[in-house]
């Protein structure tokens, strides 16, 4: 092809003791297109654009920016050759406005040493207005959305005179309407001569966005091919390097008795404020109930009423016939409840004990793990040995300690730890945060495998593509109150009105 | 570059490329636990590197100061060496000692009588308080908690050891030496306690509830056995307390109890060790306040209590550094008086013990052997004032001291592996 391109990485090769992050990756950017960058976690993604944004230094290889060779020691050099950069988890102040965000450290003055407000606004509006980039300037940035937020991410790089953009999985923390209309600005910024790197393990994202895509397996390019003309099945080829499965593949449900029952919830948030407003649900054996709305919508405090970690202001739970209002923690595990948490580092494992420890944490205070007070490590370590084999958790033995594994195998463990407890019901709260698209069929295989047992499951996924293609039956979740019941069949359009309080009036209605 | 090094290294490595890797999302905004970044990096075999450096490179500076004052460091080091009886064990000869609690005598490798053996014996004295105090900060350090209290928790024990040593004469020494150990620790239990139970129910930091009742207890104790306490001795104008009776005192084993030789109180220390490493890796207790001490929300999580470790970690905590004091008193100091509870820092020290030994049993013996060498190997009766002036000698050690809190603080053993690992590669 003819079309010389705007940036080039040739040969980069950056090795960590033990880990070949990068080996020999070419990758180029041509002016104006969206070239994607997708790969499982751990396939070098990451250190690639940090190499690119100047955190990193490659060990080898070349960076060539409109042909001339760059060096990218920090991030201000990146910068100031054009490069910006979206992180995943944001970088905002949050109590400091959307142009203060914008303009910060590099603030319009006026006389010197006063920072000129109506200046920095004004180019903060000018730039918004340009690029279709729709925020206040004089919001606070904790009092917006996640998506405006990104805007505000989005703006700060392009106000800093960015002409390539990286964005870092930028649809993870983001609604379906939301991802939609971050397309809609991409295609914007596209058409006004912005050049994108999306990075991305979404297939369907990838092929929706980008013109080009290149694919990352341990380190190593597998192949740089346009998006049209690829499917989602060859793409997870190339990503994982083998046939996966992406539909989930189940039997039809048996539901048998309700397990769960939880009657006119009220819960309230860390702030003190109501965020589950009076929610009823009930979840049958054999069942996967899908749990689906925008995050911040009373999902988390609800699971937490469930599983003990929270007050409850009034409503019951009721796990298989017993009265759980209120329980401690202890007594919902007891009484059969097990929780896949949302955050695995946050809460679903200590990060610095070993698997052993870890898949002891509910189960270590009973024998025969533990006599009179001692521990007893043969029997901990020999369940390990067993869990970790029966779950295929890979990279540790059982004195490892859980942050040396990736994402997908920590998930393993705290899957195996739940399952092993032989729970009555199964919270699963975003089971697959985070993980690759091997790691995500080997859970979603497990849940159905515990449904098929007879437990009843409540999903609770900001995915709306888990929800609809795991669940049984799907519940919408919108300001703490249910406001709608789906079949499996719902289309993801259905789902997502619902869950932007949408369905409120039908169900009024109803 | 030895193997050890090369896998430190290489650990240290794994650990920084691991965090790189790990693209799991964490809740936008919350970063990730330090104690994983503290654990990952730095546990395994620079675990016990980064110590060493840390030491070596205060005593450099130390000796660095040494040369500033017209000295020479090695001179001067190596009488303190032999002020700290270490030297001792490489002294191997024909000698004979007694078997303790007999009269008989057996031929022992070691002269038992020498200058360096009386030295060792005070060692090993200042080492035993030490290793209490210096646990009573690891036990709580374990479970996510500073405890800067270890001074008052040791004063708790040492008030009630001899408020209860000068009491009930001629009680058996059977019952009146564990009844002095047992409520001494308990004291310092109580003590901590009430900073445990701060921290559990209304969430006050204990940081600043340990230093208040350090304070609490400094003036208690300077009231009771100051002029007029309650606790004075029988000699007016003297603010000291009575000695203990002597059923109180525990047996000394080595040296004279008239040269305040070595009691078996070191013997108690070292079994506590023990205690402490059993209790952390092998009891349910143990499991939960490490839990809790990593991660209290994965805890709460897991069905622990967080309240509860909190209060009984501070409580145990308290417990060491109690029977700490008691053992000051029963074992040679036998009386306090209202100018040594101003003077006394064990608590402090062991607290720079627990820091250097990283909160493990093996590592909090060895620290406090280290420091109670120090401290006895620059005291003014040890040390030759030829060489070095004693007072000078005292505050090279507080200097070393304050290094290796600093260098621990900073972690400069780790950032010194990490840029020899950047030079190297």
């Amino acid at each position: 092809m003819a079309v010389a391109p705007l940036l080039e990485l040739r040969g980069i090769t950056k090795r960590f003791p033990g880990v070949l992050a990068n080996d020999k990756v070419d990758f180029d950017l041509r002016s104006s297109e969206v070239h994607a960058l997708l790969g499982e976690n751990g396939a070098g993604k990451s250190t690639l654009m940090n190499i690119l944004y100047g955190l990193y230094t490659p060990d080898e290889g070349q960076i060539l920016l409109r042909g001339e060779p760059i060096e990218l020691g920090s991030t201000k050099a990146a910068i100031e050759h054009g490069i910006g950069m979206v992180h995943q988890h944001f970088m905002l102040i949050p109590v400091m406005t959307v142009a203060e965000n914008i303009v910060l450290a590099t603030e319009p003055r006026r006389n010197g040493v006063l920072l000129d407000f109506d200046a920095a606004r004004k180019r903060v509006q000018e730039l918004s207005n340009r690029y279709g980039l729709l925020v206040d300037p004089d919001a606070r940035v904790d009092r917006i959305t996640v998506g405006q937020q990104q805007r505000v991410e989005i703006l700060k790089a392009l106000y800093r005179g960015a002409e390539i953009l990286i964005l870092d999985e930028p649809t993870a923390v983001l609604t379906p309407q939301e991802a939609k209309e971050l397309f809609e600005i991409l295609r914007s910024l596209k058409s006004q001569g912005k050049s994108i790197i999306f990075i991305s393990h979404k297939l369907n994202e990838v092929l929706e966005i980008a013109d080009r895509i290149t694919t990352l397996r341990r380190g190593v390019v597998v192949d740089t091919i346009p998006a049209s003309g690829a499917t989602e099945e060859s793409l997870a080829r190339m990503m994982v390097g083998r046939e996966v499965l992406l539909r989930v593949d189940k039997k039809p449900a048996h539901p048998g008795d309700p397990l769960l029952q939880v009657e006119d919830l009220v819960v309230f948030d860390d702030r003190g404020l109501e965020a589950v407003r009076g929610l009823s649900l009930s979840v049958r054996g054999g069942e996967i109930l899908g749990l689906a709305g925008v995050d911040a919508n009373g999902q988390t405090e609800l699971i937490d009423a469930i599983a003990g970690l929270r007050a409850v202001r009034s409503g019951r739970v009721i796990v298989d016939g017993h009265d759980l209002t209120d329980a401690h923690a202890k007594d919902a595990l007891d009484a059969g409840i097990g929780h896949i948490p949302e955050d695995r580092h946050r809460r679903g494992l200590v990060l610095p004990f070993t698997l052993a420890e870890n898949l002891a944490l509910h189960a270590y205070r009973k024998p025969p793990n533990s006599e009179r007070g001692f521990l007893n490590l043969r029997a901990i370590f020999a369940r390990a040995r067993r869990l970790l084999k029966e779950f295929d958790v890979r990279g540790g033995t059982p004195s490892t300690p859980a942050a040396a594994l990736s994402g997908g195998n920590q998930q393993k463990v705290v899957l195996a730890r739940e399952i092993d407890g032989d729970p009555k019901v199964l919270i699963a709260a975003q089971p697959t945060r985070g993980l690759d698209v091997g790691a995500i069929e080997f859970v979603h295989r497990r849940l159905v495998e515990q449904r098929d047992a007879g437990r009843a499951i409540l999903l609770v996924s900001l995915e709306l593509e888990e929800i609809l293609s795991l669940s049984d039956r799907i519940l919408v979740i919108y300001e703490g109150r249910i406001v709608g019941e789906f079949p499996p069949t719902a289309t993801e359009e259905e789902l997502g009105f619902a869950m932007t309080g949408g369905g409120r009036d039908r169900e009024a209605a109803a | 570059m030895s193997d050890d090094e090369r896998r430190a290294d290489e650990l240290i490595e794994l650990a920084i490329t691991q965090d790189e890797v790990e693209q799991a999302p964490l809740q936008p905004g919350v970063p990730p636990p330090p104690s994983m970044h503290f654990a990952s990096r730095f546990g395994g075999v620079s675990g016990v590197i980064a110590p060493l450096i840390t030491t070596l490179i205060a005593f450099l500076m130390g000796g660095l100061v040494v040369a500033l004052t017209g000295k020479n460091p090695l001179k001067v080091y190596h009488a303190i060496w032999n002020g700290t009886g270490l030297n001792w064990f490489f002294h191997i000869g024909n000698h004979s000692a007694r078997v303790p609690f007999s009269t008989t005598h057996m031929w022992f490798p070691w002269d038992t009588s020498s200058v360096a053996a009386q030295n060792l014996q005070q060692t090993l004295l200042l080492t035993t308080p030490i290793i209490l105090t210096g646990l009573a900060v690891a036990f709580a350090f374990r479970c996510g908690m500073f405890n800067i209290g270890g001074q008052g928790q040791y004063f708790a024990g040492t008030i009630f050891a001899v408020w209860l040593g000068t009491s009930f004469g001629g009680l058996s020494p059977w019952v009146h030496v564990p009844l002095v150990l047992v409520v001494g620790a308990l004291a310092g239990a109580v003590y901590a306690g009430i900073a445990g139970l701060l921290k559990a129910t209304v969430g006050a930091h204990e940081v600043i509830s340990t230093i208040m009742l350090n304070w609490i207890s400094i003036w208690v104790g300077s009231y009771l056995f100051g002029q007029g306490g309650p606790l004075q001795g029988s000699q007016p104008s003297i603010p000291i307390s009575n000695d203990i009776v002597d059923g109180a005192k525990l047996p000394v084993i080595w040296g004279l109890k008239l040269l305040q030789g070595l009691s078996i109180g070191i013997f108690i220390a070292v079994a506590i060790l023990v205690v402490y490493w059993l209790i952390i890796n092998r009891t349910t207790l143990g499991y939960e306040v490490r839990a809790v001490g990593f991660n209290p929300e994965a805890a709460r999580y897991g069905g622990i209590s967080v309240a509860r470790n909190y209060f009984l970690a501070m409580a145990i905590s308290g417990a060491f550094a109690g029977l700490g004091g008691a053992l000051d008193i029963t074992g040679w100091e036998y009386r306090i008086g209202e100018n040594d509870i101003h003077a006394n820092t064990i608590g402090f020290i062991g607290l720079a013990a627990a820091l250097l030994g990283r909160n493990t049993a093996l590592g909090v013996g060895t620290a406090s052997l280290l420091f109670g060498a120090l401290i006895n190997g620059t005291s003014g009766r040890q040390l030759d004032p030829s060489i070095f002036r004693p007072d000078l000698a005292g505050n090279l050690t507080t200097i070393i001291q304050g290094l290796v809190i600093l260098f621990v603080g900073l972690n400069v053993g780790g950032v010194w592996l990490w840029l020899k690992r950047r030079r190297g590669a």
